[in-house]
């Protein structure tokens, strides 16, 4: 059953891990090296794992040791993985070229502590992330989900600050809380249906006070690591103290890992069972992310902050396609505008959030401080990357020809095609709030500096590039409507959802 | 029948930990509460295996799998959150998740939060 190109799978999580290996063994300034190589050599599996899925319409499927389940391990890669693969793939690659500005080791120096971490986790957090996205059982995604924790929350204390590892170690209990909680469902499924494979659970699970036990328990303990309202207390910390290039792989990738947990459960293992009014829950609690980060966004002097805060309120965005699918396969119409609405939503927040915190992170630099009230000079200073910001902006408020924008607009239209009209309503007022903080922000960078001012520092202009990339491929991202390109469905069977 | 009594267990295990976590501030007793637990989660996959013991053998063995990779992964999570802890008392001198007074918080380049 081991499809061919399932090797593929096996390297694009292995690679990352030997890499932080290797980093770790040859030390110095090798750990950059290693690291660069990777990436390219990261990006190029990830296409062929692709190029894979397109040319058969079955998933790709490696099976451990050649055992099948249920006794085996199988890892899976369908259409909703490739795309999470490919859109990580790239938002890495910006972020190790930005980074090497921030964590190269400079000349005349062997080894820098913060160097040789950042390097190290960089790579596990990508390991991670594919292992979350190809894994075909509940107990892997466990061990993925862990791991990200691992690599996620020592990228936040990076600097070694009071605060900021105050803020490690809230988000490391928070998280830790969460993956008890997933375990247990875990374990729960296991005792009632005798396997852990999604796509063998998907035929078992009936609706029982066990199955809507186990759902709830790991639901739970998912959005406890995704920062859903109200869970969310441990991000705005922990992202805003974190390095700039850190703080975009965690805001931007991190919390993916264990949204994209959820989509996997409640689309492939319980779509049966799942309630109309958990669906509507969900989003419920998503549409208040969206209110409160936002205005309380508003409210923030400091710009990463800001951009934390935005961060809460677009991971509510992220929980808006649950009912919609749930919605369109009760009327039994095909949920690909919901499913790929969520994808887009997903990956255009993650390239533009990874765009906006580096832009912080060169403002910061050419400022000497982030305060949003102060920012004159920045756009005399930086033009490009606050361009950039801008445009980053634009795909999160919803603009066209932006990602955010084909996102919403097919998220919108399954609302209204489910006749669930109110989340459209949420979706455009969360689009008006992020527009006013996103104007505030770019309209004082481009105020004129003070007379007689001079940045702090001049950044190279490939972290201005890199932010610059990554900010581009959020605002393009709608051209995909331009493609018959159906990448998030291939591999996918139509389940039909049955009300219970 | 035995079973019963030790998934009563895991759960009372489940809600002191999860009651230690919430109340106390102390980061240590967080972490302590954490694996209290984990205790009680892996006690609940233990009855799991028990109860589906066949093949004249004392308990399934899949469960048991799961726990021994569960039990490591705490245990490495614990070692991280102590690391942790002990480089905040290391930098800080004194324990606690507490930030200090709101109002006091910024500097005089409005840096802090």
């Amino acid at each position: 059953m081991t499809t061919p190109g399932g090797m593929l799978l096996v390297l694009a999580v292995l690679v990352p891990f030997v890499a932080v290996m290797a980093g770790l063994v040859l030390g110095g300034r090798n750990a950059e090296r290693v690291a660069l190589a990777t990436v390219a050599a990261g990006l190029v599996i990830v296409f062929e794992i692709a190029r894979s899925l397109r040319a058969s319409s079955e998933p790709v499927v490696y099976l451990l040791g050649g055992w099948a389940p249920p006794l085996g391990v199988a890892l899976r890669a369908d259409g909703l993985s490739v795309v999470m693969m490919l859109a990580v793939g790239v938002v890495i690659a910006g972020v190790a070229v930005y980074a090497r500005g921030d964590f190269g080791t400079p000349t005349g120096v062997r080894e820098t502590r913060a160097s040789l971490t950042f390097w190290s986790l960089l790579m596990a957090a990508w390991g991670a992330l594919n292992l979350v996205f190809v894994s075909g059982d509940v107990f892997t995604l466990y061990v993925a989900l862990e791991l990200l924790t691992f690599a996620g929350v020592p990228l936040v204390c990076l600097d070694g600050r009071s605060e900021t590892l105050r803020a490690a170690l809230r988000y490391l209990l928070f998280a830790l809380l969460g993956s008890m909680v997933y375990l247990l469902g875990v374990f729960l499924l296991y005792g009632g249906y005798g396997t852990l494979d999604i796509a063998m659970l998907g035929e078992r699970v009936g609706a029982s006070p066990l199955t809507w036990t186990a759902a709830a328990l790991m639901t739970a303990g998912l959005l406890a690591k995704t920062a859903l309202f109200p869970l969310h207390l441990w991000l705005p910390p922990a992202h805003a103290g974190a390095p700039a290039a850190a703080s975009a792989v965690l805001s931007a990738l991190v919390i993916k890992g264990s949204w994209f947990l959820v989509v996997r459960l409640w689309l492939d293992v319980f779509p049966g069972i799942v309630t109309w009014s958990a669906t509507q829950w969900l989003a419920g609690l998503g549409v208040a992310a969206i209110l409160v980060g936002n205005i309380v966004a508003l409210r923030q002097a400091r710009l990463k902050l800001l951009i934390a805060y935005s961060t809460v309120a677009q991971i509510g965005y992220l929980f808006l396609m649950f009912p919609l699918a749930a919605g369109a396969r009760a009327a039994h119409v095909d949920d690909t505008a919901a499913v790929t609405g969520g994808m887009l939503q997903a990956i255009s927040h993650a390239t533009a959030k990874a765009a906006m915190f580096m832009a912080a992170g060169l403002i910061y630099s050419t400022l000497g401080h982030d305060r949003v009230a102060d920012l004159r000079g920045a756009g005399r200073a930086l033009p490009m990357t606050i361009l950039a910001f801008a445009l980053a902006g634009a795909s999160l408020i919803g603009l066209p020809p932006s990602g955010g924008f084909l996102a919403k607009w097919l998220l919108i239209s399954a609302a209204l095609s489910t006749a669930q009209w109110w989340w459209a309503l949420a979706m455009l007022v969360g689009g008006l709030l992020t527009s006013v903080y996103v104007f505030i922000v770019v309209m004082h960078a481009m105020a004129p500096p003070d007379v007689g001012w001079a940045p702090k520092r001049t950044v190279p202009g490939y972290q201005q590039g890199a932010v610059m990339a990554l900010a581009l491929c959020s605002f393009l991202l709608g051209a995909v409507a331009m493609f018959p390109l159906d990448l998030p469905r291939a591999g996918r069977p139509h389940v039909a959802w049955v009300a219970p | 029948m035995n079973e019963m009594w030790l998934g009563y267990c895991a759960a009372g295990l489940i809600g002191i930990g999860l009651y230690g976590l919430i109340v106390n501030p102390q980061p240590l007793h967080k972490i302590l509460a954490f694996n209290i637990i984990g205790t009680g989660v892996f006690l609940v996959c233990a009855v799991v295996a028990r109860r589906g013991a066949a093949l004249g053998m004392g308990g399934d063995p899949i469960p048991q799998a799961l726990l021994i990779t569960a039990i490591v992964v705490a245990f490495a999570a614990s070692a991280v959150a102590v690391a942790l802890l002990v480089r905040l008392f290391e930098v800080e001198g004194r324990t606690t998740l507490d930030e200090e007074d709101a109002s006091t918080r910024t500097d005089r380049d409005g840096r802090g939060a």
